[in-house]
This record gives structure tokens, sequence and C-alpha cells, in this order.
């Protein structure tokens, strides 16, 4: 209830100056490949995106709320999909005898989390807790902007900044002091398709894999909207002759 | 039958098997008065007067999806972040379903915000509409308690600290403040017990809602359809059938209306949405600005603009109280504000102070926005209590025509010699 009531006074009642001077810097505008009406993802960026997650944010981060049977939507075959999900091991049961077991993951898991639980996530990571990557793109504002801006943003503080222990430097982030050290460096992954693995570059494709898995359904999305609008303005042009016509004795 | 405008009654004569029917269950008839050739409407109504059915078509559409969500929706604190999740990404087509439902809830509010304010404009509340003006105002109400308990339902960030920051409210009362929240929450926090009992009446109330939406309609249909002149109708000059030409004007507007629909849904599906509130709910963790869905955003400055906790609460609460006494707040026997030059500029005042309301509540109480939040929640009452009543003193209305034939003659003669169209 006090937390409640804090709550309150800090929404309703009190004035929140702290937060609002320690935003971060707008993002920096990207034209992806799913932005605007037509938009769709590129599916070799998203794969290419899937192994900078599984080499790099994977270590930290989980994503929860993708299966590897959906990794079919960026092209993966089913082998891929299956080779890249028995890579992880979950744990399954009761089996007959009542006992645990550990299985290698199959295409109908979700994405094992590289800790088992929020305590051993903070625990390995100096008590900051990496955050659930599979709704990102959503969850900040211009959020596929924000996460290329964060990933490419890092720098050194400013003189007059004083740096938290264990904190880094990045304007994108709010309050400028983000404890996630910079996790990309050139050549960190070596893509099969023979790209070159700059941080720029791996910042779009993990950004382009991070889109498709908060939204999935975006390609049809656009696909079926098209369609509907197409239809509607027909129906609306036919709705609105017939409206004259009837009319057409009143005026 | 009294106060039809000079409209001669015109029952339809059924026979076969619809005569059968119709003999037993008069419903032929009792949909052709309500909505077809035997319902007389005035015969000046403007695309204004579209948002009455739009607002039917909207609930509509929100029970029909909100079913389907409901099927997968699990009201439970640890399952209903992920199973709005599953309701995205697995069932079939459960991603236009939810963004049908999130999106048509805005549009619904602005339809019907469209519809009041047209009310208010053309003095729709005036005698002998009062009756009809509250029940409009009552679902109202219902439609605000049934989106707030929706807004919670998918228990991300902004839907938990909304209900928290709601509920605490009513901690103001003196007294008894604290055993209500309790006693609403279930519980000694927001959790668990809160969010069965928001699901179970965010499901009931829209029933509610459309009871009380044909009773609104039943009052409509005693005095009939106020009109852009805000003159009665005085006979069958002044009157034409409501099928065919309002059916088809309403059609035509909801074809318009869908295709906005479409647009939000296919193509800008999280625009009116807070990104925070796909962050799943964390307790221990306040964001750092809570700001509620747009159409609440006016109320929700008057809230903050006053500097005291009961206080901001009656003010908010006032806000819509108000409404419901300005068919007496409002001094002047002319309806429409066509003839009511003062009035018809204080309105369009009152319109840009709702709106500056609004964009103070989008933003974060402090600075300027704190005094410009104040000033527009006085001029907000100083409205509808001081000058509403005033202006109906002391203004001189332009003469009114003598009926609505004759100005829809004169206009229709006006564009004749004016462009040589029909």
């Amino acid at each position: 209830m006090r937390r409640a009531l804090a709550g309150l006074a800090l929404l309703a009642l009190v004035p929140n100056t702290a937060f609002a001077a320690g935003e971060g810097e707008p993002p920096k505008q990207i034209g992806w490949a799913f932005s605007g009406p037509f938009g769709t993802y590129d599916t070799a960026a998203a794969r290419r995106g899937l192994q900078v997650y599984t080499d790099v944010c994977g270590l930290c981060h989980s994503l929860g709320f993708v299966a590897y049977r959906n990794l079919a939507e960026i092209g993966l075959t089913e082998d891929q999909a299956k080779a890249l999900a028995a890579g992880q091991q979950v744990t399954d049961g009761p089996d007959e005898a009542g006992n645990m077991f550990k299985r290698p993951a199959g295409l109908a898991d979700r994405f094992v989390p590289p800790f088992p639980n929020e305590n051993a996530a903070r625990f390995a990571n100096g008590g900051a807790l990496p955050p659930d990557l599979s709704l990102m793109t959503k969850a900040r504002k211009d959020g596929a902007n924000y996460v290329y801006s964060l990933l490419t943003g890092f720098e050194d503080a400013p003189a007059d900044v004083q740096l938290a222990p264990g904190m880094n430097y990045n304007p994108y982030f709010r309050g400028h002091q983000i404890a996630m050290p910079p996790p990309l460096m050139d050549g960190a992954v070596t893509y099969q398709d023979g790209t070159r693995a700059t941080v720029d570059q791996m910042a779009r494709d993990v950004v382009e894999f991070m889109a498709w898995a908060a939204e999935p359904n975006l390609p049809s999305r656009h696909r079926i909207g098209f369609g509907v609008l197409i239809y509607l303005i027909i129906l609306t042009g036919l709705l609105y002759a017939v409206k004259r016509r009837v009319w057409s004795d009143q005026h | 039958m009294s106060g039809t405008g000079g409209h001669a009654d015109q029952k339809l004569k059924l026979r076969g098997v619809l005569g059968w029917i119709e003999y037993r269950l008069p419903i032929f008839n009792w949909i052709n008065d309500a909505v077809g050739t035997n319902y007389p409407t005035p015969k000046n109504l403007n695309y204004m007067w579209n948002f009455g059915s739009l607002a039917g078509i909207a609930l509509v559409l929100q029970i029909a999806t909100g079913i389907v969500l409901a099927m997968h929706y699990v009201p439970t604190s640890v399952g209903a972040f992920a199973s709005v999740e599953r309701i995205m990404r697995d069932i079939n087509y459960g991603w236009l379903l939810r963004y049908m439902h999130a999106n048509g809830a805005s549009l619904f509010f602005a339809v019907v915000y469209i519809h009041l304010l047209r009310g208010l404009y053309y003095g729709s509340y005036k005698y002998p509409r009062e009756l009809l003006w509250w029940l409009g105002l009552v679902i109202l109400l219902l439609m605000i308690f049934t989106a707030f308990m929706g807004y919670v339902l998918p228990w991300g960030q902004m839907s938990f600290w909304a209900a928290t920051v709601i509920t605490s409210m009513f901690s103001a009362i003196p007294l008894i403040g604290q055993a209500i929240v309790t006693w609403f929450w279930g519980d000694f926090s927001v959790g668990d017990a809160l969010l069965r009992r928001l699901f179970s009446l965010h499901y009931t109330l829209p029933f509610v809602i459309a009871a009380m939406a044909i009773i609104h309609i039943w009052a409509l249909h005693v005095h009939r359809s106020n009109n852009p002149l805000g003159i009665d109708t005085k006979g069958p000059q002044d009157v034409i059938p409501f099928h065919p030409y309002y059916t088809t004007k309403d059609a035509f507007g909801l074809g318009v209306y869908l295709l906005v629909f479409a647009a939000l849904v296919f193509y800008m599906p999280n625009s009116l949405g807070e990104p925070d509130n796909y962050i799943p709910a964390n307790p221990l963790q306040t964001p750092p600005h809570i700001v509620p869905e747009w159409y609440f955003l006016p109320f929700y400055a008057i809230l903050r603009a006053i500097p005291n906790k009961l206080g901001g609460v009656i003010g908010m609460a006032g806000a819509l109280v108000v409404l419901f006494a300005v068919p007496w707040l409002d001094t002047s026997k002319v309806r429409s504000a066509r003839f009511r030059p003062i009035f018809r500029t204080l309105f369009w005042v009152f319109i840009a102070d709702v709106v500056v309301l609004g964009w103070v509540g989008h933003n974060p109480a402090e600075g300027a926005f704190i005094l410009i939040g104040q000033l527009a929640t006085a001029f907000y009452f100083l409205f509808f209590l001081v000058l509403l009543p005033l202006v109906g003193k002391l203004e001189s209305p332009r003469p009114l025509p003598d009926s609505i034939a004759t100005a829809v003659m004169a206009a229709k003669g006006k564009s004749t010699s004016g462009g040589g169209h029909r």
C-alpha cells in the first residue's frame, strides 16, 4: 500500500523532473526494410541478426516469447532450426519413475534462457537484470531506431559526468548510464554469408531480427491491410454513389 | 400518434410467411418504425449526425472481438501478459483481433466524443431531450470504467500502474478511503484478486452499455432527432423517412469510418498505445511517466491540476458530473449554436481548452505545464458553471427560420443561383 501511495504521489501530484531531465537523446533514424506501408522483413538480415543474438546478446538476454519453430518465418530450414535448438538443454519430466530429466531443446520449445532465473541473471551481471528481448523494439519509443542507436552509441563519458561503478556511458539510454558494456565490436561474429561483421552491420542485423521477434505478423498485416483498404475504398465509393442517387430528389 | 411532426403513419402490410410472423410478433413493423420508412427524420441532418450509429457499430465490434479474445486470455498476474503474447503470436489472426479491440476502443471514444460535442453545439440536450442526454452520459461513464478495466488486463507496466493510481484515488475519501481501496483490491495490494474482478467487470459492463444504448435510442425515438437548425419539425415538408435516406448516408459514413479503422489496425496499430505496456508488470519499478490513453488525458490533467489529492479527484469527477447539469446550466431557449454568435465562439474556445488539457495531461507535470493545466482546468469549469448560464441571458440570438423546409429551400435557392449545380 505504501508503495502504491508513493506511486500515486509520484504520478499525480509531484512533478517528476528528475526523470524528465535524464531522457535519452532522440535515436538515429534508419530506413528499415519493415518501415512504411509496404515494409516487410529482410529475412537474410534477420538470419544474420539471429547469429548476432545467439553468439552475443543471447549470452545474457532471454528471448522468451519466440519458439525455435518460428525461425522458419525468417527462412531457416527445419533442420537448421532443429540443430540450433538441439544445442540447448531444457528440463523436462517427470518420467515414469517421477524424475525430472534434461533433454536437448526441440522445435516446439521457446528459446532457452541464458540464466535459470532472475537472481542468477543479476548475480552474473553485477546486480543488473538484462531484459528479455522478445518485445524490445515495441517496448521502447521508436524501438527499432532506439535499439540500433543504443548498440552503436557507446562513447567515453564526458568530463563532467561521474560514472557509477560498473556503468557505461550511452547518451541514448535514459539517464545516460547503462550497466550493459558495449556488446558489439568489429568481427564479433563470423557471418556465414560472407557479410563483413562491422558494428554498424551487426546492429542493423540484430535489430531486424528483434523487430521480427517482437512483431512476427507484420508482413501478413501489411499484405492483408492493403487488400482490406482497396476493398474499403471501392465499397465506400459505391456507398457514396448510392447515397447521392437516393438523395438526388432532395437536392 | 402524437408528435409525428405531421408525418402520416404508414404501417407495412405483409402477407405470406412474413404476414404470419407479423400477426404473432410485429417485428417487421417494429424495425420499420425504428429505422425504416416509417421513422420520419428531419431532412436537414448533416454528417455530424452519423456518429450515433457509428458509436453503436463500434460497440458491437468491441463486443464481438472481445468475446473471442476472452476465449484465449488468462486473467492471472502470472499468465495475463504471456496469454496476450500467445494471442498475438500463436492464435490464428489473434493479432488482428487484439489490434482491432485496442484501436477500436480508441475510435469508439473518438466517435462518442464527437457525438457528445455535436449535442453540445446544436443544443440537443435541451427540452425535451434532457433524459436522452443523461442516458448518453451514463453510457460515457460506463465506457470510461470499461476502457480503464480493459487497459489493465494485458498486465503490462502501464496496466499495473494505471490500476494502482486509479484505485488508490479512492483512498482520498476521508475516514473510509483506505478501507474502500482494500475492498476494491480484494487484497492489500494490486494483484491477482483485482485483475480477476476487473476482467469479470470488463466482460459484463459492455452488455450494460448495450442495454443503456437501447434505452438511449428508445428515448431518442420519442421526440426524434434534433437537427442543425435546432427547431422542431412542423410538418411532412420538414421530414424524410429514415430509410432509404439516412440508411444510405449512415452506410457511407460507416465506410469512411472503416477506412480510418483499417488504416490504424493494419499500418499503425501501436501508435496510440504506450510502449511501456509491452513491458510485463513490475510492482517494484514505477515507469518514469505514467500516462493514460489519449481519451483520458484531459481528465488526467484536471486530476493533476488541483494540488490536493481529494481536490484533484473531486475535480476530475466534477468534470464529468457537470455535464449532467448542462440542460439547466444553459439558459438559452435557442438550441443551435448557428443562431448564437457568442455561444458559438465560446464553444470553439472550449474545444481548444480541452485540447490544451489533453496536451498538458500528456506531458509531465512540471514547469509551465502546471500553470497552463490549472488555467485550462479553471476555464473548463468557468465555461459550464458561469459562461453557459450567463451567455444564455445576455446574448441576443439571431432570428430563427420559420421551418426546416423554408430554410432548406432558401439554401437550395442560393446554391442554384450561385453555382448553377443541382
